[in-house]
């Protein structure tokens, strides 16, 4: 089997799994009872809090949530609900995951009014447009780290310095949030100052159904989920505490030499996109150009992420062909014949319905290989030969 | 021993108290000198949809089934369970008195009470009727005699015989009296499995499992063969496909389908033969390896959802040659139905919201850009000779993937 699909979900770390595995076995304690095993437990929830807070910038906390979907709805939803007194606007782009922009356009119907940033045809918003936006009613700027379908690095420093400067000469407090999803374990995070960052465990290895939103201590948000108070009375429900224990294993594990990780990333990514075009005429890279490796490489490429348009085909039939022989993609486009499933992201970049039908995105871990590039690259090539041979009438 | 258990396993049986439906039958009561048969076959399709309950009881009596179901079962369930058994017209939930006028009136208007107190109901009226001419009292009587005793009963009710909120029938047979209220409506037709067996081919769209559904309905016994085109369809399109048939399963029972691969053949097709004939070829084929499915499992007929003009492939030029290549008879129950009418008739047997689910179906991977409508049999068969047809449909037919899918 050749995963590439690590940008919908990844492979657990095997080391994650017996921690979990003993965890649930062996310490299954709950942290607010007062006996040895809760206290216990308590513990391994504050290790992983520091093992986290380790990987970011300083000056934040870590609240544990069910992942990045409630991630980025607690920190839109508790934003909005805290400063609905100072203004309603709020910034966020056009290419964003569901997840911000079904909670921006939740709060639309309640009164807010939102403002989507256009991307260029790379899928990257510009910074000056980021700075030309704010307002004195704008409370709340929400951008990606990095794009999910692209990879683009998006430019969220400038952003958030930009964000600063205005609160700092207007003597306001516009929040700036970013969606890292895509980017915490893929590209280093702790060279940076945001307000709320949303991470969800299972896009760098570990388990579903965890993640956490790591805010700015000065940033007092209402409660999320009220009850025990757990999180710091933020967000209330008894701690998952295997999920906790396996997510702060997994960040660190993929931090451990993120960066010879991201150097791998991108050799493979580099050999299959060049193994790709030079196979096969008519492909399109569907996204910035050159890779990137930091935050400060903003309008490039996320190493993560290879997405490409193979021009007269259907992505979802290459799809099909290529689970065939075990290999896992994803495509632009969620069904081929309605124009509905088509990606948003690849919409706002400007692609037209045909591009996206035949896109493709290969998106890697630190396990891919550049052998199994080779098997990609015949397996894919076959697939896209035989389907304009025989599309090429449509 | 086993004399004792008998005996207090009876006692038991005894004490369970039943609630009484009487279900009422539509053509099966017109069917002359096969009466009996029809009738047989609908007992068996009433007991086995009402097996689930323990304890529950059918038999017919002088034209009506008595269907006795233990009362703590919910009165909503046996009867949905009970119109949807193809030949059932209607299903009453109904009371037993005994035979006399005043005991008919006492348990009538304690139905009644029971009405009011749930509903608030302020009119009603009654409605005799007398299939034993020995009952002394006449039907009119019956229900002026009935009424006057509900109405002494219940002070809150007056008679409205116009407009009013509920009409109990009295209905005096050979056996007991019996009184009910409501009459729900069945789907009609006739007993599953009284009219021969049929092959479906079944596509994800709306229409295949409406027509499957109006022949089954006809009594005919449903097999189904879907076509799919993977990888250029995905799983989940023939997954859409087996929700559908076990929707259809939930009137029919286990439903048996074929699943075969067309790929090949469209391969083969869309390399060797014009493209505005692509559809046209594609149909042709399925017809030969559905009629080879069918001849091999003893179905006496194809069934098609094609509605006359609907699509290119539709047209009746079309169907003349997609026709042509079958001996079998091929029945096409929509065909002269408009689309609104399959559509409400797939919301009322429930394929609807799972037709409307976007996957692909083979028919449309390799849809050709202009499609003929007007096809000449002659120039559609040169096409085709540039294929070996019986090559390309043995080994198709070979191929198959048989799945049962049950309710």
């Amino acid at each position: 089997m050749i995963y590439l699909d690590n940008s919908a979900t990844t492979r657990q770390y095997d080391e994650v799994t017996e921690l979990m595995y003993r965890m649930a076995k062996e310490n299954y304690g709950n942290p607010s009872s007062l006996h040895a095993l809760g206290f216990d437990a308590g513990n391994i929830l504050f290790d992983a809090r520091r093992n986290i807070e380790d990987l970011m910038y300083p000056g934040g906390e870590v609240i544990f949530t069910s992942g990045g979907t409630e991630s980025d709805n607690m920190a839109l939803i508790s934003t909005a609900r805290k400063m609905k007194r100072r203004g309603s606007r709020i910034l966020t782009t056009r290419v964003e995951h569901p997840a911000v922009l079904e909670t921006c356009r939740r709060l639309a119907d309640d009164g807010f009014s939102v403002e989507y940033l256009n991307v260029d045809k790379t899928g990257c918003v510009d910074p000056d447009d980021v700075a030309a936006a704010l307002s004195d009613d704008t409370i709340l700027v929400s951008i990606m780290t990095v794009n999910n379908e692209t990879g683009a690095i998006m430019p969220v420093l400038p952003a958030a310095k930009a964000v600063r400067d205005y609160n700092r000469q207007h003597g306001t407090r516009i929040v700036f949030h970013t969606d890292a999803v895509q980017a915490f374990g893929k590209i280093p995070m702790d060279d940076a100052q945001f307000d709320l960052v949303s991470v969800s465990g299972h896009k760098f290895h570990g388990p579903k159904g965890i993640g956490f939103l790591y805010m700015n201590k000065d940033l007092k948000l209402p409660a999320f989920i009220t009850g025990g108070g757990q999180e710091n009375g933020y967000r209330s429900s008894t701690e998952n505490t295997t999920g906790i224990a396996g997510l702060g294993l997994a960040a660190r594990m993929s931090h451990d030499d993120l960066m010879g990780k991201m150097t791998k990333m991108a050799e493979v990514n580099g050999y299959l996109r060049k193994g790709l075009m030079t196979e096969l005429p008519d492909v399109i890279l569907n996204g910035p150009e050159e890779l990137g490796f930091t935050l400060h490489d903003y309008g490039k490429r996320c190493p993560s992420v290879l997405n490409v348009t193979f021009k007269g085909t259907r992505g979802e039939v290459l799809l099909h062909t290529l689970e065939q022989d075990r290999i896992y993609v994803s495509t632009g486009s969620a069904c081929s014949s309605h124009k509905t499933g088509d990606s948003h992201v690849l919409q706002a970049m400007g692609l037209d319905h045909k591009a996206i039908e035949g896109a493709i995105r290969f998106s890697f871990s630190e396990f891919n290989t550049i052998e199994e590039m080779d098997e990609v690259i015949e397996k894919t090539k076959a697939a896209v030969t035989r389907f304009r041979k025989l599309g090429s009438f449509r | 021993m086993q004399l004792m258990l008998r005996i207090s396993k009876k006692i038991g049986a005894n004490i369970l108290e039943k609630k009484l439906y009487i279900v009422r039958c539509g053509e099966v009561a017109l069917k002359g000198m096969n009466k009996p048969y029809f009738e047989r076959i609908l007992l068996e399709r009433v007991r086995k949809a009402i097996e689930c309950y323990e304890d529950a009881e059918a038999k017919w009596i002088d034209g009506l089934m008595f269907v006795r179901v233990p009362a703590d079962i919910p009165e909503d369930d046996v009867i949905a369970k009970c119109v949807r058994v193809f030949g059932v017209a209607s299903v009453s939930p109904a009371v037993e008195a005994p035979k006399n006028i005043d005991e008919i009136g006492r348990v009538a208007a304690e139905f009644m009470q029971k009405i009011i107190d749930e509903e608030g109901v302020q009119t009603f009226k009654v409605k005799g009727k007398r299939a034993d001419k020995s009952f002394a009292v006449q039907s009119p009587e019956i229900g002026r005699i009935v009424g006057a005793i509900i109405l002494k009963s219940c002070k809150v009710l007056r008679v409205d015989v116009h407009d009013p909120q509920v009409t109990l029938t009295v209905d005096v047979r050979r056996e007991g009296a019996y009184i009910f209220r409501d009459k729900i409506r069945g789907f009609g037709g006739l007993p599953l499995g009284t009219n021969g067996k049929g092959l479906i081919l079944m596509s994800g769209g709306i229409d295949s499992p409406v027509a499957a559904f109006m022949m089954a309905k006809r009594g005919m016994s449903i097999e189904a063969v879907h076509f799919h085109s993977y990888p250029y369809t995905s799983q989940r399109a023939q997954k859409k496909v087996e929700d559908l048939v076990r929707v259809l399963a939930g009137y029919m029972g286990t439903v048996r389908m074929h699943v075969i691969n067309l790929l090949p053949i469209q391969e083969q097709i869309v390399t060797h033969c014009p493209e505005d004939e692509t559809t046209l070829l594609v149909r042709r084929f399925m017809m030969r390896i559905a009629e080879a499915i069918a001849v091999k499992n003893g179905d006496m007929m194809l069934i098609t959802g094609e509605d006359l003009g609907q699509v290119a492939s539709q047209t009746a030029e079309a169907l003349v040659v997609t026709d042509s290549v079958v001996k079998m008879p091929v029945m096409r129950p929509l065909i002269a139905m408009d689309k609104v009418d399959i559509m409400d008739k797939a919301r009322e047997i429930g394929t609807y919201d799972i037709s409307i689910q976007p996957y692909e179906d083979c028919c449309t991977v390799f849809l050709p850009k202009h499609p003929v409508t007007k096809p000449k049999l002659d120039r559609i068969e040169a096409s085709e000779s540039a294929l070996d047809v019986q090559a390309l449909v043995d080994a198709a037919v070979a191929s198959e993937e048989i799945i049962e899918i049950r309710p």
